[in-house]
């Protein structure tokens, strides 16, 4: 075979040529539109779930100029094309911003990919929107963070396992896909179950490749942990496509959620989309939003995306709401700062309320994190998600974790006194 | 006589009247259910199983299975059976049919995973004397999991009359884990042992070391007890070396399956990397043109056809190779001839058709994965014991590799074709001066390639993601196994694959899958260094051109 380095230099050089190719086009900058980056990945790996939230932008700024646009001015979307590849994801950041001039951006879905872009907006001072639920212990002055933060999925997810009406459970197999995300959840759930007096010997955590296929030895792995007498469940932080060959080996090798209950913080109803889910009824799903939930919002809200999409059978989920609540407080907030000047917008969007989907009402805190609801639901046999268990109220999302020693005396607070990211002492 | 008469007469009013009390029980029972809590739901079900009518079995299956409604006008209990177009809607509590039924008169009744396995452990007691025998092997197994105390009695009575083996079987095992567990002299439960003692389970296993460990436990060990646990530590011990046997068996036959994937996606780069020296990165995305005909089928089988569903995944094979294989020659006759003997130029060029191909899926069929779906004979998995179950697709995963391979060879080494092929691999111009069309074979050898790529396709669509990324995933894979296996080699493919594929699933279970596939490529990259050629390297002139 030829030299590696060529191979990998022809590769690489292939890949830019044809992502920057794919890039849609940017318009002219004008005095009289506002511009909304979009910084999703139309192509690769996370092209399955990040597309769905560049047409809900799309679609939440359509209806923002069917109603009249923005202080008076027309709403414009910029979208580019990350592509999955991560370093791409802050050259498109920064091309948004300096290029495009783009006054907010809504985007990125995996972890590394926000931690790539961070120090593009920061340098810049621009903001982003992130919509995805994450591992938390970080808090930027330039991002707002709608999707869940560990206390409002994974902690109270786990909590309810082992409460009798989720089962009880005693045993724990935490496994992941093996990068940032997972790493970190997993490193506050082992330090929360211990904290709970769960033994080293009842955890087992299992990392896997992104797009892993071959799931036979890890599944027979978690059926020979749970098959030792003590209820066991587990948790999955796995990401992306590699959750439906997983979930199918489940179902063949006869894993059952009466015996042995998966909860899943990565799979919605988009990736049960692709997935005959027979097999997997009554395994879970911990998020804020469940597309099955009744309320008149979520009724208007699907019926809205149905009609935007033009097809009856596309599904919501809970990214989708994160992005509609972080798109619906982002114009709240310019309304009220009568500009799009990132320092005012920012000051604005404290104390932001925005009617969630799920029943009840969504604020902006000054952790850059959102007080939403926490829902766990269980797989149907139609792919939808039904909720069998809801927290009574609202919880503030927490952006460094009470559980792990060295964040939990960190504090995030970007008013006065406070003014940081994760700091002991106030700065003033 | 009129006496007589006249006691039967009332015992039939008394039956009558029986009959209508446990209608009602069962009716009262089931109103439970109806309640948005959990724990009310929980208690009626009990109230059903408690209930004693033979009704309620049917009861909870259908309240297992999930197809349990109520009549949103009078909350009544109904099933739906499907007929055509229509649902026609009968009484849950009596079977009594009510009629054709629209999805907006009804709402589900909805379990959780608590109520689901107490459904189980009651229909296990209910139906342990049931005519089905896979409903008397499943209530067997919910004793042997839940091991109630007062199920001793009618499980030794319900063996008694076990005509099944198969269920006889279960059903001991479940006898055994009860009379150790509640036992009442040693002598019962060193009986108990011995079966147990055969039983490859884990369930088992974890029974035994917990019993152990209680038994160790004890301050004052009486001599009883010493002698308890010295059986116990037998049994245990026969269990755990059954166990690791059934673990090495089941890790083979892991390896083979990952192996036979490995083959399945590399066997067609054999051909076009292996024989005609072409460098295809847009190998992958001819698999994904296979696994994506096998999604076109079965929409089409799904529209037209819905009963011929089951068998669309053998309709799509032969689909799949002529379309793949259509491809491949397609790009071979208007890209790749153009570049023999140019291997960065032909690297260059098929890894944009690469990228091109996979954007033309994704704007075609959408980003999002496509469901293809498993028929019934290729979904679950044939359970030899509690400790080891092989799952059917990848059985039959196996299988048609080993079908393929074998097929590829008499094409090879028995047809016209196969002999043109060589020849012309072997020495182009001597071929062409024997007459043979060597372009024409050319494309027919890239055709075939592709054709058998996008015949794994077609399998792997059971295994993995219908995706635009499909191809991306196994591309490398695939050149590592041609690679280690040596060049032009079908035999050292085969060879290849399995050791590859059977490492990996060794190392697994020690280095975790990430590390595992680092070993692996460390180990491939220190193997070319030493043998350039691979395995089983071609010798001779060929080796020259």
């Amino acid at each position: 075979m030829l030299g590696l380095r060529k191979v990998a230099g022809v590769f690489t050089g292939a890949a830019m040529l044809a992502t920057s190719a794919l890039g849609l086009g940017t318009a002219q900058a004008a005095d009289d539109v506002i511009k909304v980056g979009v910084l999703h990945s139309l192509t690769g790996t996370m092209a399955i779930s990040e597309t769905t939230l560049k047409d809900a932008v799309l679609m939440m700024v359509d209806d923002l100029n069917k109603n009249g646009g923005l202080l008076g001015k027309k709403v414009e979307a910029v979208v580019v094309d990350p592509a999955s590849n991560w370093p791409l994801f802050a050259e498109k950041a920064r091309e948004l911003i300096e290029v495009s001039d783009v006054d907010v951006v809504f985007g990125c879905w995996t972890s590394v990919s926000r931690k790539s872009v961070l120090p593009v907006f920061e340098e810049l001072n621009s903001l982003l929107f992130y919509p995805v639920q994450y591992e938390g212990e970080e808090s930027s002055r330039n991002v707002f963070y709608t999707g869940a933060a560990p206390n409002q999925q994974a902690i109270p997810a786990v909590e309810y396992l082992m409460s009798e009406e989720g089962g009880s459970v005693e045993r724990w197999v935490l496994a992941g896909t093996d990068y940032v995300y997972p790493r970190t959840t997993n490193k506050i759930l082992e330090a929360f179950l211990k904290s709970k007096g769960v033994a080293e010997e009842d955890i087992m955590i299992s990392y896997t490749p992104f797009g892993h296929s071959d799931w036979q030895t890890i599944v027979s792995d978690i059926k020979k942990f749970g098959s030792e007498g003590k209820k066991t469940a587990v948790v999955s932080t796995i990401n992306g496509d590699a959750n439906v060959p997983f979930y199918k080996e489940l179902g063949n090798q006869g894993i059952d959620a009466a015996d042995i209950p998966v909860v899943a913080f990565s799979v919605g109803e988009e990736e049960l989309a692709g997935l005959d889910t027979t097999p997997l009824v009554g395994h879970l799903a911990a998020w804020n939003y469940f597309m099955s939930i009744e309320s008149e919002e979520n009724d208007a809200f699907i019926k809205q995306w149905k009609a935007f999409i033009g097809d009856d059978k596309r599904v919501t989920n809970d990214p989708m709401e994160a992005t509609y609540l972080g798109f619906k407080m982002w114009t709240q907030a310019v309304k009220q700062a009568g500009t799009t000047d990132v320092d005012a917008v920012r000051q604005a969007m404290y104390g932001q309320k925005v009617k969630n989907l799920t029943g009840g009402t969504a604020v902006m805190n000054t952790n850059h994190h959102l007080s939403k609801p926490v829902l766990i639901g269980e797989i149907q046999d139609n792919g939808q998600i039904e909720t069998v268990w809801r927290t009574d109220d609202v919880v503030v999302g927490d952006a460094w974790s009470d559980y792990i020693p060295e964040s939990a005396k960190l504090i995030a607070d970007w008013t006065y006194p406070y003014v940081c990211g994760g700091c002991e002492k106030p700065m003033y | 006589m009129r006496i007589i008469l006249k006691t039967i007469i009332a015992a039939f009013f008394c039956l009558l009247a029986g009959q209508a009390t446990a209608q009602a029980d069962l009716a009262d029972a089931a109103k439970g259910l109806l309640s948005k809590s959990y724990s009310d739901k929980i208690q009626a079900t009990e109230a059903i199983a408690a209930s004693g009518d033979k009704r309620s079995v049917r009861l909870l299956e259908i309240l297992l299975s999930g197809d349990l409604y109520a009549l949103e006008a009078d909350d009544r209990l109904v099933f739906l059976v499907k007929d055509g177009d229509r649902q026609i809607a009968s009484d849950a509590v009596t079977g009594e049919e009510i009629g054709p039924i629209e999805r907006t008169e009804i709402s589900k009744i909805r379990i959780n995973n608590r109520m689901r396995g107490l459904i189980k452990d009651l229909l296990g007691r209910l139906t342990l004397l049931n005519e089905d025998p896979a409903l008397r092997i499943n209530a067997a197994n919910a004793i042997f999991k839940s091991r109630p105390a007062e199920m001793v009695a009618p499980l030794t009575e319900a063996l008694a009359m076990e005509t099944d083996e198969k269920v006889a079987a279960v059903m001991r095992r479940a006898l055994a884990a009860l009379n150790f567990a509640h036992g009442e002299t040693p002598d019962v439960q060193a009986d108990a042992l011995v079966i147990l003692g055969e039983q490859p389970d884990p369930e088992v296993r974890s029974m035994l070391s917990a019993e152990l460990n209680r038994l160790a436990a004890a301050e004052n060990p009486s001599s009883e007890n010493q002698a308890l646990a010295a059986k116990v530590r037998q049994a245990l011990d026969k269990v755990e070396e059954r166990l690791a046997m059934l673990g090495l068996v089941e890790n083979v036959f892991q390896g083979i399956s990952l192996g036979s994937v490995l083959l399945l996606a590399a066997i067609g780069l054999a051909i076009t990397f292996g024989v005609m020296g072409v460098i295809n990165m847009a190998h992958g995305e001819m698999v994904m043109i296979g696994a994506y005909t096998t999604y076109m089928v079965q929409e089409l089988c799904r529209n037209f056809a819905p009963d011929m569903l089951t068998y669309s995944l053998i309709a799509a094979v032969p689909l799949a190779f002529i379309v793949a294989g259509l491809a491949g020659m397609a790009i071979e006759r208007s890209v790749i001839r153009f570049l023999y003997g140019r291997p960065l130029e032909t690297l260059l060029a098929t890894w944009g058709i690469s990228l091109i191909l996979q954007q033309f899926v994704r704007t075609v069929f959408g980003p999002t994965n496509k469901e293809v779906s498993s028929p019934d004979w290729l979904s679950g998995a044939w359970e030899i014991t509690g400790g080891l179950a092989l799952t059917y697709n990848r059985i039959a995963i196996i299988l048609f590799a080993a079908a393929v391979l074998l097929m590829l060879m008499l094409v090879l080494r028995k047809t016209a074709f196969g002999l043109e092929m060589r020849a012309v691999t072997q020495n182009r111009k001597m071929a062409s001066s024997m007459g043979i069309r060597t372009g024409w074979v050319d494309a027919m050898t890239f055709g075939l390639g592709s054709g058998v790529a996008g015949m794994a396709g077609v399998a792997l669509s059971q295994i993995d993601n219908v995706s635009p990324n499909l191809g991306q995933s196994y591309i490398v894979d695939s050149f590592m196994v041609v690679v280690f296996g040596g060049v032009g080699n079908l035999w050292g493919t085969l060879v290849g694959a399995l050791s590859l594929g059977i490492t990996n699933k060794f190392l697994e279970p020690y280095t975790g899958a990430v590390l595992a596939k680092i070993c692996i490529l460390i180990f491939i990259i220190l193997f070319i260094q030493k043998r350039p050629r691979g395995l089983f390297a071609l010798k001779g002139r060929a080796v020259e051109n």
